[in-house]
């Protein structure tokens, strides 16, 4: 896997520095990362940028040596206009847009604010609506026994365990695990306690063509949640992948990323 | 040095395979499948009894604490505890500590301020004003605080109050997390410009650094004991004295379990299944609950998973003879038990001690029991201790008078 280029934006009055990882060639296409930040979905980026140039952002506060960029944006309409920046200042016209979990109600929110803005959109088992019926597990607080099996299909898998691998080296792991837990608190921020920013009363705006992948065992948002986004952004279409859960693409990433590549065009 | 009496207010009857059936003491374990509301009021009941038995003694202080959802510590609101208290003590010479009202929780923070004025106001200036932040669950799970504007919403909070109690005119609060358009608290506190001010912390925060910054005391909760606390004592002082503080002991307070009996035998007899019970039972919380992404801040999560001084203890493994052994509880006669105390009181330079005389299971006879032995046979020889070189800025002006000497009120 090549390495991508990595472009430090200066945005939002040059108090959040941000990192935009670039990679490949061919239409753009925006990434953006779930609640784990953006380590664990590289491998899955790397895929999609053999077909795409992929801009794939860090969310505010989860870049390098900018942890305190967290407390600058107060709120969902700043992270929303935030968003809105960042893409204008990548120059990309209105590229595709996709997103993972958190990402993909980032994704979806976006294209209702600025449906000009967007090509067309891919979320993979997003957050962003709830049912009574089916709440959706808070992932920041999963216990040692139901972590694994909450998030993968697998708990065991070859997926899992890159997931939550972590380096020998000491110094390296305190990185790696403070990262990851550091990612959860910076996106939680804006969906704590329950991920519904009320989403439902604005889907109508999305006008992109919208594809919605979804992992068959997702036990963080149930697989239902698709037809509910699907309900609601008009002429979205379904994926569901087997043997994946709330994260497919790490779990499945051959099938997600043909599912998003042939739809999304190359 | 000044030793108040400490109390969680904890379940006494958990059922005796509580460990097996919930992963924790926090959030999981279900009202009707445990608790019986009857026996709870006996609890509160007896809680006040034991702390107003301890003020009556002659401890220096009474406190109380907030926290939810849990077997553990269930006074919802410590200010419902410390009215009764603080009219119970009119005349005595005892702090209401207050340790207190959880300011991220609680929207808008002038409740607390305007709860807190009346309790200076019904005690006749004896209130001591305790702020902690909260337990992870506590704030985020039970209040629904986003976990990574805990501390942000609290040091607003904090000086939202403070503003509240001594503003002389009518003012507009304009924050970022509260807005207030006209604030104009009443009552406001007797003790101007505002009551002593204690920030709870355990230690691995940056609650530490805040607090020496605005001058505060600051009180270590630890629950494991005075002898494992010295890392983050020195921690402290060496802050205290980077920051250009003075080395007053009173700037520092710290919480340590104690059972107290005739002999060492005894006591570690008689204290056993309580401690027991505290660790293994309500005190164990698993790290999915202690570490919520978001709670500690970027410099204090890398830290704690660099060196967290508790990590590799696992409660429920533990006996009592490791509780003791480990000084988490200092048990044993009023003799071993003073020599310890002051041993530690003066390596960690404790200004006030606050005793936990009652901790788990323990029932009512017992921990009053335990609070006779200490008020007579421990406290007076604690009392001594800094007083000849220092003052305690950190104490209600109407109490700092000299006391006479403790304890011979129930003695009599």
């Amino acid at each position: 896997m090549a390495t991508p280029e990595v472009r430090r934006l200066r945005l939002w009055q040059n108090r959040v520095e941000t990192e935009v990882e670039i990679a490949g060639s061919g239409p753009p296409l925006v990434y953006l990362h779930g609640p784990w930040g953006l380590a664990p979905d590289r491998a899955f980026v790397a895929r999609l940028a053999e077909a795409n140039t992929v801009y794939a952002p860090r969310h505010p506060g989860t870049s390098r040596g900018d942890p305190e960029a967290v407390h600058v944006l107060d709120s969902w309409l700043d992270l929303v206009v935030y968003y809105g920046e960042l893409i204008d200042r990548l120059q990309l016209g209105a590229p595709a847009l996709a997103g993972h979990s958190f990402g993909g109600l980032m994704a979806a929110e976006f294209a209702a604010a600025a449906p000009r803005s967007v090509g067309r959109l891919v979320l993979i088992d997003p957050v962003g609506l709830w049912r009574d019926d089916l709440p959706v597990k808070n992932w920041m607080v999963l216990s040692d026994r139901e972590r694994r099996p909450s998030l993968f299909a697998d708990p065991e898998g070859e997926g899992a365990q890159r997931f939550f691998g972590v380096p020998n080296d000491p110094a390296e792991r305190v990185d790696v695990l403070a990262q990851f837990v550091w990612a959860q608190a910076c996106t939680g921020k804006f969906v704590w306690p329950v991920p519904d920013r009320g989403l439902k009363n604005r889907t109508h705006r999305i006008a992109a063509p919208t594809l919605i992948i979804w992992g068959k065992a997702d036990r963080i948002i149930a697989p239902a949640y698709a037809q509910e986004f699907a309900t609601r952004i008009a002429g979205a279409r379904i994926e569901l992948i087997e043997d994946a859960g709330h994260l497919p693409h790490l779990e499945q990433p051959d099938a997600v990323a043909k599912v998003a590549r042939d739809f999304i065009g190359g | 040095m000044k030793a108040c009496m400490f109390h969680l207010m904890p379940y006494r009857d958990l059922p005796a395979d509580f460990e097996q059936r919930y992963q924790s003491a926090f959030i999981d374990p279900l009202w009707f499948d445990v608790a019986d509301a009857e026996k709870v009021g006996e609890y509160y009941n007896a809680t006040l009894d034991e702390l107003l038995y301890a003020a009556k003694a002659g401890l220096h202080g009474v406190c109380t604490n907030q926290h939810h959802q849990n077997v553990y510590g269930f006074m919802a609101n410590p200010s419902l505890m410390g009215s009764v208290l603080a009219r119970q003590t009119n005349g005595q010479n005892v702090a209401i500590i207050q340790l207190g009202s959880t300011l991220p929780s609680t929207t808008p923070p002038t409740r607390i301020a305007e709860e807190y004025a009346m309790l200076d106001c019904i005690s006749g200036g004896r209130l001591v004003a305790g702020f902690p932040t909260g337990l992870p669950t506590d704030a985020t799970i039970s209040n629904a605080v986003i976990p990574v504007e805990q501390r942000e919403r609290f040091r607003e909070a904090l000086a939202l109050v403070k503003k509240a109690w001594s503003a002389k005119e009518l003012f507009a609060w304009n924050g970022k997390h509260y807005q207030l358009g006209m604030v104009n608290l009443w009552p406001r506190p007797i003790q101007q410009p505002h009551p002593p001010i204690w920030i709870p912390g355990s230690g691995i925060s940056s609650t530490a650094e805040y607090v020496v910054g605005l001058d505060h005391c600051f009180c270590h909760l630890s629950y494991y004991g005075a002898k494992n606390a010295e890392q983050v004592a020195d921690r402290y002082w060496e802050l205290v004295a980077r920051k250009g503080r003075d080395d007053n002991p009173y700037r520092y307070s710290f919480l340590q379990l104690i059972g107290i009996a005739e002999t060492d035998a005894e006591a570690e007899d008689l204290y056993a299944a309580h401690a027991e019970y505290f660790f293994r039972k309500l005190l164990y919380a698993p790290s999915y609950y202690q570490q919520i992404p978001g709670c500690l801040e970027y410099p204090a999560l890398v830290q704690a998973l660099t060196n967290n001084p508790r990590a590799g203890i696992n409660l429920r493994e533990l006996k009592a003879k490791d509780f003791f052994e480990r000084g988490f509880v200092i048990v044993g006669s009023p003799k071993t038990v003073r020599e310890q105390l002051m041993d530690g009181m003066k390596r960690l330079r404790v200004g006030h001690l606050l005793a936990l005389l009652h901790f788990g299971s323990m029932p009512t006879e017992l921990c009053k029991a335990n609070i006779d032995l200490f008020a007579r046979e421990v406290l007076p020889h604690l009392e001594g201790l800094w007083d000849d070189k220092y003052e305690d800025r950190w104490w209600p002006e109407r109490l700092r008078t000299k006391r006479p000497v403790a304890a011979m009120a129930v003695a009599s």
